[in-house]
């Protein structure tokens, strides 16, 4: 039951974060399986989201590192890369707990945006573009199309020339996780994609992600509180707990677990060390 | 009446000239909201460059026209290129290792850019004034001044100062609405850990602004050298504060705000002038902004700064 170890995408090592004497997180490893949609639980402060802070640029890890092994073979250490590489290079996307739309710029240009690389190089640097070379021309069609495909994914393009800020917020939400897939992700972050949803835009955001899975090859770690969309969609969940990995495996292995029951419930004093003897500490 | 036209000729001449290089100003401010106060000296070594091109390919009155127009033509482009190097080297040097530092620091180094861009041009190309012979004489008379006395009169340079900024000005909205390096540079005004993060090269796409700001403040210099004839060391400072009182009367950030108020600063200063006093043109359009500040904080049309929450 460890399909995850044989071929992960990404292989989070010994990763430490201490913000001056808080240890975010402590010695931390795991592995997110090619394919799989792995979910990262906890309680609130549990360190989750400095794990995808880590993992995209915006802390530097204090020790230990992030390996993401790209399906052409390439490897790139994570921590140490530029964060506009992180996107670009080792094909990593993510989403964020609180939208970080661009609110001024219509629907499709947010996706637009994802697909600036190859657009800057079919424009030999913008000057092709300018004059309207066919090169250009043909690449921001497809440019187009592609923003078109998640628009339609996403049951938003019907609004695509609409400021993205004026979007209702489950709105919002699935066109973030659009523009994170117009970059063309092996890895996808999303961080909290349910909160705030209801009920039935948890259950479109669930066959969304099992669709990403399916069709793009496109591996899913997600931050989530929601059990339902948890245990529903996920193939591998890992809990951590005040920075520290408290269980690791199959959704039912997790659910069963008394370290994690302990977390999530909270139990007495005495009652922990008898989980403790139960699991053998 | 005829006089009048007159005046409006003038001031939307010296109007766009501001507007050239009021963009350059608004376009910084509007990505990584500094105020870049070398961009004036920028303007002047631009003016350098192209009176330097000028000599060294022999151009005078006395070239055919044919020739005269390609040859400024490519006077234009060698001055944008070679002012864009300078707009480059200045953000690299003075602005790109202060980000992410305090507001203030990279604002104290535009002041030092600009000091030592004056001080490089006035030792290595003397501290006189440089004058340059007008390259284009006469133009339309639109009027003989037969009934008033007084003749209107739109000169070829006029035109041909009128016509180039808004050739620029279109060609320049079209790149930054219509291309992704338009784009990235209106994602990263917004948000730009979130374009990098999309993998837009923020550092890259900043210093590209820079160098778009510094060609067409080089073609502004080109304007301003031939229009006035003469350029000296100096010319940066008082156009780059109207270009900036310019950019800020528009609303600071907004590209059609910074077009709109280089062609109102320019229109004020020359109706002052024309009807009132030489002496206190630049009171007046001072004035104007304060006026206009007061009652419209955020400029004609910048947006409302919204408090993020």
């Amino acid at each position: 039951m460890t399909q995850w170890n044989d071929n992960p995408v990404l292989t989070v090592e010994h990763l430490t974060m201490r913000f001056g004497g808080l240890t975010a997180i402590d010695d931390l490893s795991f592995n997110v399986g090619r394919g799989d949609i792995t979910a990262l639980i906890g309680p609130n402060g549990a360190g989750k989201t400095t794990v995808f802070n880590c993992a995209t640029g915006f802390y530097k890890p204090t020790e230990g590192r992030l390996v993401m092994r790209r399906s052409n073979g390439e490897k790139f250490l994570l921590e140490r890369l530029p964060d506009f590489k992180i996107s670009a290079h080792a094909k990593v996307a993510r989403t964020f707990q609180n939208i970080r739309l661009f609110g001024g710029m219509t629907i499709l240009e947010n996706l637009m945006v994802a697909q600036h690389n190859p657009l800057m190089v079919a424009s030999n640097w913008t000057l092709g573009g300018l004059l309207g070379l066919t090169g250009y021309r043909h690449a921001n069609r497809d440019a187009i199309d592609h923003a078109k495909y998640w628009l339609e994914k996403t049951n938003l393009l019907d609004r695509a020339d609409l400021p993205a800020a004026e979007l209702p917020y489950g709105d919002q939400r699935r066109l973030e996780i659009a523009r994170a897939m117009c970059t063309g992700p092996e890895i996808l972050c999303l961080d909290e994609p349910a909160a705030g949803l209801n009920p039935k835009e948890s259950l479109e955001l669930n066959e969304l992600l099992m669709y990403i899975r399916k069709e793009h090859d496109t591996s899913v770690l997600l931050i989530e509180h929601d059990m339902s969309v948890v245990m529903e969609i996920s193939d591998h969940v890992v809990v951590l707990d005040y920075g520290v990995k408290i269980s690791d495996g199959t959704p039912d292995e997790v659910k069963n677990d008394p370290h994690v029951i302990a977390a999530y419930l909270g139990v007495d004093d005495d009652e922990v060390d008898e989980i403790e003897e139960e699991v053998g500490l | 009446m005829d006089y009048f036209l007159q005046q409006l000729i003038n001031g939307v001449t010296l109007g766009s000239i501001y507007g050239l290089i009021a963009i350059g100003y608004t376009m910084v401010y509007g990505i990584i909201g500094m105020i870049n106060f070398a961009h004036g000296d920028i303007f002047m070594v631009g003016a350098f460059i192209a009176l330097i091109t000028i000599v060294a390919l022999g151009i005078t009155a006395a070239t055919p026209l044919l020739l005269l127009i390609a040859a400024l033509v490519l006077v234009l482009v060698i001055a944008m290129a070679l002012t864009a190097v300078w707009g480059w080297t200045v953000e690299r040097i003075a602005y790109r290792p202060l980000r992410g530092s305090f507001r203030l620091a990279p604002l104290i180094t535009a002041i030092g850019a600009s000091i030592a861009l004056q001080n490089f041009v006035q030792i290595s190309q003397g501290a006189r004034n440089k004058p340059l012979q007008p390259l284009f004489q006469g133009g339309f008379q639109l009027s003989d001044g037969a009934g008033t006395g007084f003749a209107v009169q739109l000169s070829y340079m006029q035109i041909l100062i009128i016509v180039t900024t808004v050739v620029l000005m279109a060609g320049f909205t079209f790149l930054i609405n219509n291309t992704s390096l338009g784009r990235a540079q209106r994602a990263c005004e917004q948000d730009r850990k979130m374009a990098a993060l999309l993998g837009v090269n923020v550092d890259r796409t900043i210093s590209l602004t820079f160098v778009m700001g510094a060609a067409l403040a080089a073609v502004a210099g080109l304007m301003f050298l031939m229009y006035y004839g003469v350029v000296d060391f100096f010319i940066g400072f008082v156009a780059g504060v109207k270009a900036f009182t310019a950019a800020v009367l528009g609303g600071i950030g907004s590209l059609p705000g910074a077009m709109l108020g280089g062609l109102l600063i320019g229109l004020i200063e020359t109706f002052w002038s024309g009807y009132f006093s030489v002496e206190y043109k630049d009171v007046a359009a001072f004035s104007i902004l304060a006026i206009v500040l007061i009652f419209m904080p955020e400029g004609l049309l910048g947006k409302p700064e919204v408090e993020k929450v």
